[in-house]
């Protein structure tokens, strides 16, 4: 029955049917290798925002106010998207990588100046990455001692062997890790009308007639103002600006691809927001409706997880959390000393030798290490160094917007492409309400750390 | 000869002939059209007064610090902004150049100036400008940290200069490039894939600039070293008819690989703008997929019948205009004019002049369909240590050939 001939005639028809299917594909296949070549920079650049400190915070957000917070995200969303979107726009109009716009129009001292700040509150970005990491692997029973250094040397291996895109594609697809906190936040069934509500001010909602019975209105205190400010200093961080500008750049994105990548910065903009919600929500229906209303530790945040994982929730969360803090300390320090080193005119990226591009790497390599040493060696410190890098962050953020405000609205530079009235109102206004927030965090952290030091 | 640094000279505090005060200098001038590297003109400032203007000639002497005029203050000019003056601060300091010696873009971290004196005044001259990191120190430090400490600090540090002769600004506005003198003469003795290197480095609106001012000749060879996406951005932008002239000295298969990535419309405006014989040539290579063998061969290739003698072939190929540096494999057609085998240059070169050029075809006969999977090209080159691979018709007939180089950048991509 199966003979020889019968066999290969199967084999033949098989193969000239893959051929067809091959044939049918071939000019599909080249439009989704491109899609995937645009798409991409702004998808990524919110979700590694996503990190460890984004993920503490959240949690810690939704632990302390339940649903109080949700309103935040939407005025989040779009301060995230207008400070991306001028930059990707700037990207693809001039050519130019953002830290090479402020070389050329604002001259070296202002950039070095610039980049040294960047290069300190990234290091202690990589700093809260490894934090992520040594959370992580004693939650799961490793030794930071062991886990840590291996994170180190994996990531630097991985980016250096590693050609770039391919490390790209491999993180984007460990997003989907994020997805547990979803399908979490649906098991814990929430009281979904009431979270929906929460996406409008509450403080404004309790004056709607019928709606004052279901809102939840929190105190608007100081300790509410820093959880709002560390939600805004996690999720838009100084370094995602130069980020996005220099991929699109990268990426060869020009005015006529540039629509793409508007949208790829709207889906990475609303995806990101949409895993914070279901993180909040999430938190707010487990920890929150459980009495639990502060953080300390991996153990307490994976709580939140049970609903999906039940007894391993802590596992799941711990993966999640160290793909999270992989993720950004792959990206954040490569991404930093290139920016660095295009700005004061160095030699820079991985196609590069070492020998052709000895700071770069040096810094790069440094970066890390540094990092991953520092970790270890003030382990004790964890949440101090959890909170200080997003205070970092926070100051570092309104110079970058005003420079980028400035940049994007130089006609010389832009020409037809300068920020509308509308869109310049926007960005002003949420430039100016994170220079408010950040003040507020940097006054209360400072005033913590005097008060009761080193928690 | 003492060099000065600009940022050095920069806010120094200029007399006049009678020692009154008159302002600070705040740039330098360049006037291309007048002298290449002469500082032509000195912009000084002093407070809310109307800037003025000091010529090279008004200038008697020159230190860090201070600067001496020949002329009283009533002498000199006021400020207007001038297109054909380059203005080191505003145009050369932070900004990239493409340094021709070492074949790479650069930013200018400072420059260095070297005076020079003509009867009665005092001159100064662009010798090189600072790419490296005593500049960057300069530019730090300047009018922070004491002189002497500044000196001392860059001395120590490795100098990275790049001398005037061999800087090539970049300038994307063609107005601005015409007064400036700007030219891309020297860019055009670079090797393509060097040039490429560098249009990939710079912004879109300066590779505009670069590729409109280079020979067609020039920009063809470029256009095919670069990465397509840029390619056809440039291609776009450009004037149809320079771009067709472009494409007229590509390569067919490299010109029907450009096209095929514009849209349908702006490539049939491009062929109508190229002559006939061309344009045909791509038009019938545009038909095929790009990843079989027909979308990557060249129909621009060599044959001769089977039975022509060696000395025969030799001397018809001495009155071709054939590209010497690219020929290596040689196409045999027999009396039906179907495909009957390759000879190489080498087996022609050590021929014997009465010898058949059929005898000496390579074995073994190889030849594909133009709708052949580029996979299974390949393989054929992989396994049989292929230069060159002809693609033939249904009847045997050739299209055209494939050559090693076009498989290798299909592989890099």
């Amino acid at each position: 029955m199966w003979s020889r001939e019968s066999l290969e005639a199967m084999g033949e028809r098989w193969t000239e049917r893959v051929q067809r299917v091959r044939d049918a594909v071939r000019p599909f296949r080249r439009r989704i290798l491109m899609f995937l070549a645009v798409v991409g920079p702004g998808l990524i650049v919110s979700n590694v925002d996503n990190d460890a400190g984004g993920i503490y915070t959240y949690a810690q957000a939704g632990a302390k106010y339940g649903n109080a917070v949700l309103w935040s995200l939407i005025p989040m969303t779009i301060a995230l998207y207008v400070s991306l979107e001028m930059c990707s726009r700037m990207g693809a109009f001039t050519g130019k990588g953002l830290s090479d716009l402020v070389r050329e129009e604002f001259g070296f001292r202002v950039t070095f100046f610039l980049m040294a700040a960047i290069l300190l509150v990234n290091l202690g970005n990589v700093m809260a990455e490894f934090t992520g990491v040594f959370w992580a692997s004693e939650n799961m029973g490793v030794s930071r001692f062991i886990s840590v250094p291996i994170a180190a040397i994996a990531v630097w291996i991985l980016v250096v062997q590693g050609t770039a895109k391919w490390v790209e594609r491999i993180f984007l697809s460990f997003c989907l890790v994020y997805f547990s906190y979803v399908i979490s936040a649906f098991l814990a069934k929430p009281d979904w009308l009431i979270s929906l509500l929460h996406l409008f001010p509450p403080h404004l909602m309790q004056y709607v007639p019928t709606m004052k019975q279901f809102v939840q209105v929190p105190k608007f205190d100081a300790e509410y103002a820093v959880i709002l400010a560390a939600l805004v200093g996690t999720t838009i961080a100084p370094w995602q600006h130069f980020y996005l500008q220099a991929a699109v750049v990268e990426k060869r994105v020009g005015p006529r691809q540039y629509p793409t990548t508007r949208n790829d910065v709207i889906v990475g903009s609303v995806s990101c927001m949409l895993i914070v919600f279901f993180i909040i929500v999430c938190t707010a229906a487990t920890l929150y409706a459980q009495g639990i209303h502060n953080i300390p530790d991996a153990g307490t945040a994976a709580i939140a997880l049970r609903p999906l994982a039940g007894k391993l929730a802590s596992l799941l969360f711990s993966i999640g959390l160290l793909n999270a803090s992989l993720f950004a300390a792959s990206i954040l320090p490569l991404s930093t000393s290139y920016v660095v080193c295009e700005a004061l005119g160095f030699e820079s990226g991985i196609d590069r030798k070492f020998g052709e591009a000895k700071i770069f790497y040096t810094l790069y390599t440094s970066l890390i290490f540094l990092g991953a040493f520092l970790v270890l060696a003030l382990g004790k410190f964890a949440n101090t160094i959890l909170l200080w890098s997003q205070v970092f962050n926070g100051f570092l953020l309104p110079p970058v917007l005003i420079f980028v405000l400035i940049l994007v609205n130089r006609r010389d530079l832009m020409g037809e492409q300068v920020n509308t009235k509308g869109f310049n109102w926007i960005a002003w206004i949420s430039t100016i309400a994170m220079i408010v927030l950040t003040l507020v965090v940097a006054y209360t952290s400072i005033h913590d750390l005097f008060t009761h030091p080193a928690s | 000869m003492t060099t000065i640094a600009a940022t050095e000279l920069m806010g120094s505090k200029a007399y006049d002939a009678q020692g009154h005060y008159v302002g600070k200098v705040r740039e330098f001038f360049i006037e291309p059209a007048e002298q290449p590297n002469r500082v032509g003109h000195f912009l000084l400032s002093r407070g809310s007064f109307q800037p003025l203007v000091a010529r090279h000639d008004q200038i008697a002497a020159i230190e860090t610090g201070k600067i001496e005029l020949n002329v009283l203050e009533r002498a000199l000019g006021t400020y207007e902004p001038n297109e054909g003056w380059l203005a080191v601060t505003k145009d050369l300091l932070d900004q990239q150049i493409i340094d021709t010696s070492g074949r790479k873009v650069v930013r200018v971290n400072d420059v260095e100036l070297a005076e020079q004196r003509t009867n009665g005044n005092v001159e100064l001259r662009i010798t090189q400008v600072d790419v490296g990191l005593p500049g960057a120190v300069r530019r730090l430090l300047q009018g922070i940290a004491p002189q002497r400490m500044i000196r001392g600090l860059q001395n120590r540090l490795p100098a990275k200069t790049i001398r005037w002769e061999f800087v090539n600004l970049v300038e994307p506005d063609p107005l601005r490039r015409l007064k400036l003198r700007i030219t891309h003469e020297k860019l055009e003795d670079l090797h393509p894939a060097d040039l490429a290197d560098i249009m990939e480095d710079l912004s879109p609106a300066e590779r505009q600039g670069i590729i409109s001012s280079l020979d067609e000749e020039t920009a063809a060879a470029v256009l095919a070293e670069l990465d397509s996406r840029l390619t056809t951005q440039i291609v776009e932008k450009l004037d149809p008819e320079k771009a067709a002239d472009i494409l007229e000295e590509m390569a067919p298969d490299a010109a029907a690989d450009l096209l095929g990535e514009l849209s349908k419309e702006t490539s049939e405006e491009l062929l109508e703008e190229m002559p006939g014989q061309e344009a045909e040539e791509v038009r019938e290579l545009l038909e095929f997929d790009p990843a079989t063998a027909g979308g990557m061969m060249n129909t621009d290739f060599v044959f001769v019948g089977d039975k022509s003698l060696r000395g025969e072939v030799v001397d018809w190929m001495k009155e071709q205009d054939l590209n010497l540096d690219q020929l290596d494999t040689i196409v045999l057609l027999d009396g039906a004019a179907q495909f009957s085998g390759t000879v190489s240059v080498a087996r022609l070169l050590l021929g014997g002049t009465d010898q058949i050029v059929g005898e000496l075809k390579m074995e073994p006969l190889l030849s594909v369909q133009p709708n052949a999977d580029d996979k299974d090209v390949f393989e054929l080159f992989d396994k049989y240590n292929l230069r060159m691979l002809t693609v033939v018709d249904e009847d045997g007939r050739p299209l055209g050939v494939i050559t090693v180089d076009d498989v290798v950048s299909k592989l890099v991509k």
